[in-house]
């Protein structure tokens, strides 16, 4: 029964693995990879120096590590919020209304950005009525991290919650009894017990991001790089894109993409070890 | 921001002190994590009406972000000329309102046929995902079945590592795919985390069942698709949405692998509408020739979100955790 499943994953995920050999090569379309020279490892050499490569690794990072800060907690303080509501219907209202943005695409979530804070947007709308000119956000570089960041949050900080919210039903809620028998007020509760009782998520969470530092959303930022400018939107992804893909240096750009698949993969498995280390789960279990 | 922990106020008024008498600390211990109190338990105390107006208003606010920008943009895509240009650009207040946009849009020309294809390409592609990953996940549920551990590991391998957008591309033009809607299906056609979601839920099916049903005679595929199915709407339906909306909202694997104009989908469509200003070619001279471009543009992008916000309430009750720990633990 797994034989379909298998074909697909053998077709599309296992033999492209294999075409990574042209990052070693000098290939060119026309020739193919059967005769194309082989290169060595001038390809990375030449990665290695390039310093608009370095900008890309720069401005993932700076990216991962902003929104770590700026959209991690926000889902945590969300389902905390959403928790503490007593009545059923009306969580169930805010939980399907802030769920939703998860479900649009990139584009369309770019389009209302576009509409609500681009130069002819509505936000123009009002700061010209008011005189004082057009704002668009859209196109500053300098608001640029603001601006992806809120529109992680807007999309995905809802949903989220999802895990969270499990996480706090699965606290026994006589904890909670105890605990305000001794005179605990609710800061001290959500100090004291909710914030342990989500730890494992949490750390989860986070050992997932991190394994993930080198992939910032692609499409988000693919459909803004131009407006902004390569100088703060170009991520490792983008960068792969424009020299292979756009430029038509396959072997160099298939080079700086190996080279991130790989640091990628390290990362994952070293976040995942590092669960283990803290006596958590982590994202996959020894057999 | 106040927040106070577990059964806390909400910003309606519901009568706070009323469960009380009727004992909802002794029910939650009885199932301590199926139902949830309604009311506020005898220990916590009363929120400070500060506490409560800012929660209520903290909550209201989260809930406007994610309306009015939809609001305004449906209103928008439903407003005349005049009342765009009245509103100098989007509009808040229902003005003058017409269908004209989208049965602009929706005449032919470059939009019908994105919508068409998005939807061809989102029907055939989930039919074949849901119908791969439900065969691979009751596979991968039963232990012994054939190479088992090669192959779970084969499928979890692929949450690992990528084999990286060019030689992606190499292999899909190899395949002779480049300007094919295969294209936009088969590589994203198995989704390893989908499969974990089913697999899970597969196992958690007690296999007391199963096995007499195979006592009894029957052959898998009979235990799939008449025992083990039937239990299992819920899941299937949930990732059914998942698939269905991966490849709907799909933009860059037709960016990458599509090079035909005619053959865009409306993700594509509505980039070079609304982000890069790109006129609608063909439909300009459709009709009366008040062209209202926002709302034109608006309605590309109502079409767009549509068919999500059809499906999306059907499915939803689904997202109860039960569906969502699997996924969770892995």
């Amino acid at each position: 029964m797994t034989l379909p499943m298998v074909a697909l994953l053998l077709v599309f995920a296992y033999v492209p693995i294999l075409g990574n050999v042209i990052a070693f090569q000098d290939y060119s379309p026309f020739i193919g990879i059967r005769d194309s020279p082989w290169a060595g490892m001038r390809q990375f050499e030449r990665v290695m120096t390039d310093p608009t490569f370095w900008n890309a690794v720069k401005n993932t990072l700076v990216i991962t590590a902003f929104q770590l800060v700026f959209y991690f907690p926000i889902p945590i303080a969300l389902a905390i919020l959403l928790n503490s509501i007593l009545s059923e219907k009306v969580r169930t209202v805010i939980q399907s209304i802030v769920y939703l943005p998860h479900f649009f695409s990139w584009v369309v979530v770019v389009s209302v950005f576009h509409q609500i804070l681009g130069g002819a947007g509505l936000l123009s709308q009002f700061t010209r009525e008011f005189g004082l000119g057009a704002v668009d956000v859209m196109t500053n570089p300098d608001t640029f991290l603001f601006l992806i960041t809120s529109q992680v949050v807007w999309k995905d900080a809802g949903w989220g919650i999802i895990v969270f919210l499990a996480a706090l039903n699965a606290i026994d809620p006589a904890l909670y009894e105890s605990a305000a028998m001794d005179g605990a007020g609710k800061w001290r509760r959500i100090w004291h017990i909710t914030l342990p009782g989500m730890r494992a998520v949490i750390v989860l969470l986070l050992i997932l991001n991190l394994g993930n530092a080198l992939t910032v959303g692609f499409e988000q930022l693919i459909l803004q790089r131009d407006a902004v400018g390569a100088g703060r939107a170009e991520v490792l992804d983008t960068f792969v894109y424009y020299t292979g893909v756009q430029n038509g240096d396959w072997s160099y750009a298939a080079a700086a993409g190996l080279l991130k698949g790989v640091v990628s993969m390290i990362l994952v498995l070293g976040a995942n070890k590092l669960a283990h280390l803290f006596g958590e789960a982590g994202v996959y279990q020894k057999a | 921001m106040s927040t106070s922990i577990g059964p806390g106020p909400s910003h309606t008024s519901v009568p706070v002190r009323q469960g009380v008498a009727t004992g909802t600390v002794a029910d939650a211990a009885r199932t301590p994590r199926k139902r949830r109190r309604s009311s506020r338990p005898v220990w916590d105390e009363d929120p400070s009406v500060v506490a409560q107006g800012s929660k209520g208003i903290v909550l209201v606010l989260i809930c406007l972000a994610v309306l009015v920008p939809l609001y305004t943009i449906v209103l928008t895509s439903l407003s005349s000329q005049a009342a765009i240009t009245r509103a100098g650009g989007l509009v808040l207040i229902p003005d003058e309102l017409t269908v004209d946009a989208y049965r602009q849009v929706l005449s032919g020309g470059i939009v019908t046929r994105a919508v068409l294809v998005s939807l061809g390409v989102t029907s055939v592609g989930t039919a074949i995902s849901v119908t791969v990953s439900v065969l691979a996940a009751y596979g991968l549920s039963r232990p012994g079945s054939l190479f088992h551990t090669p192959i779970l590991f084969l499928m979890l391998g692929t949450m690992f590592f990528g084999a990286g957008m060019i030689p992606m591309y190499l292999l899909v033009s190899a395949l002779g795919m480049i300007d094919s809607y295969w294209a936009l299906i088969l590589p994203t056609a198995v989704s390893a985390f989908n499969i974990v979601i089913m697999r899970g839920f597969f196992q958690g099916i007690d296999p007391g069942i199963i096995e007499s049903a195979r006592i009894d005679g029957a052959s898998e595929w009979r235990i799939l698709f008449q025992m083990v199915l039937p239990m299992s709407k819920a899941v299937v339906a949930v990732v059914a949405l998942f698939y269905a909306v991966g490849y709907w909202n799909a933009f860059f694997n037709a960016v990458l692998y599509i090079n035909d104009a005619a053959k865009q989908p409306l993700q594509v469509v509505l980039r070079s509408f609304v982000l890069q200003g790109v006129s609608v070619p063909g439909q300009v001279d459709v009709g009366s020739g008040q062209i209202a471009t926002l709302a034109v543009q608006m309605a590309v992008m109502v079409i767009a979100l549509v068919p999500v916000v059809i499906v999306y309430p059907f499915i939803q009750r689904h997202f109860k955790t039960g569906v969502m720990i699997g996924a969770v633990k892995g």
